[in-house]
């Protein structure tokens, strides 16, 4: 198993901010257009995360015009550029798959996400 | 056709330049020792035995004893032969590894020793549909194999006829595994894909 985290390590990203569930992210997503390469930023509150090594992801939700979407992100994959973490949560669940049922302001003061 | 003894460490996934993530498994390979060079007029034909894995001296029998003395070679738990090895120059108890085998980016051929499963039905191990229905008051035809020859003609049954048995603990070889990274420094190539049989089975990696 070692030899495995061997292999990882080269391709991990060293630097990953400290974030857990409730907190408020911005996600800075490479996308590439063509020939062109921007970047996109999707904030919302972490619903998730789970795995570990090189499958680790996390759960990131965020109401969109009233709809609301979800994007998991693996968290060492070189198309996220950055991850800001905008405010800082509290949960006492490690998945707040309830948040969807929840109106703004419920989710707002359930985890303090300023959304 | 060159090649490498090597053992199945476990898979896991990298990123490729696009960033796509790209499955792929683990294999500590080498580093080999050249135990002996069989050659066309001695032996009939061309050959380089490779051994792997170091085991303690007092696990080998006598007659291994001396064809490991005869190469200069610590004892090895696994000998292997490998034909055609002519465009490379061998020396008995040269030590063999990996990146002087393959590179990043080379075709690979991966074979090994598949995990078993046991004795299977038809359904698993020759990928039969069953017979029967769930419905209409069948009982027990679901994962049966059917008729297996005539009753008159020819009375009795072919050979090779597709039926239960063992499966798995074969041989299998995967072809055209592409290397995605070699790292020498702790003997480990990975490759693209899955290969046959459980964690710690040794492989050979011909190219």
């Amino acid at each position: 198993m070692d030899k495995i985290k061997l292999v990882e390590a080269a391709f991990m990203k060293s630097e990953i901010p400290d974030f857990k569930v409730g907190d408020s992210l911005n996600v800075h997503v490479r996308v590439v257009e063509g020939e062109k390469e921007r970047i996109q930023q999707y904030q919302g509150v972490v619903i998730g995360r789970r795995g570990e090594g090189m499958g680790a992801t996390f759960t990131v939700r965020k109401i969109s015009d009233g709809v609301g979407v979800e994007r998991i992100f693996p968290l060492h994959s070189p198309r996220i550029a950055k991850i800001e973490r905008v405010k800082e949560g509290h949960s006492r669940r490690s998945k707040l798959y309830y948040l969807r049922g929840l109106a703004a302001k419920q989710i707002r003061q359930k985890t303090g996400a300023n959304q | 056709m060159s090649g490498i003894l090597g053992k199945k460490i476990g898979m896991t996934s990298v990123y490729d330049d696009n960033g796509v993530s790209v499955p792929c498994t683990v294999i500590e390979a080498g580093p080999c020792f050249v135990t002996q060079i069989k050659t066309k007029d001695k032996d009939g034909y061309d050959s380089i035995q490779l051994g792997f894995d170091q085991k303690a001296e007092r696990l080998v029998n006598e007659p291994l004893k001396g064809h490991f003395a005869k190469a200069g070679a610590k004892a090895l738990r696994l000998l292997r032969e490998f034909r055609n090895f002519n465009d490379l120059k061998f020396e008995l108890g040269q030590e063999v590894r990996v990146d002087t085998m393959f590179t990043q980016g080379d075709t690979v051929d991966v074979s090994a020793r598949s995990k078993g499963k046991g004795f299977q039905g038809v359904v698993r191990r020759h990928h039969f549909g069953g017979v029967g229905s769930q419905t209409h008051g069948q009982s027990d035809r679901q994962r049966a194999p059917g008729s297996i020859g005539g009753s008159s003609y020819p009375s009795r049954v072919f050979k090779g006829m597709r039926m239960a048995g063992r499966m798995g603990f074969d041989n299998v070889t995967v072809k055209n595994l592409k290397v995605l990274k070699v790292i020498p420094e702790s003997n480990l190539i990975l490759v693209k894909g899955s290969i046959p049989g459980a964690k710690n089975t040794y492989v050979t990696i011909t190219k």
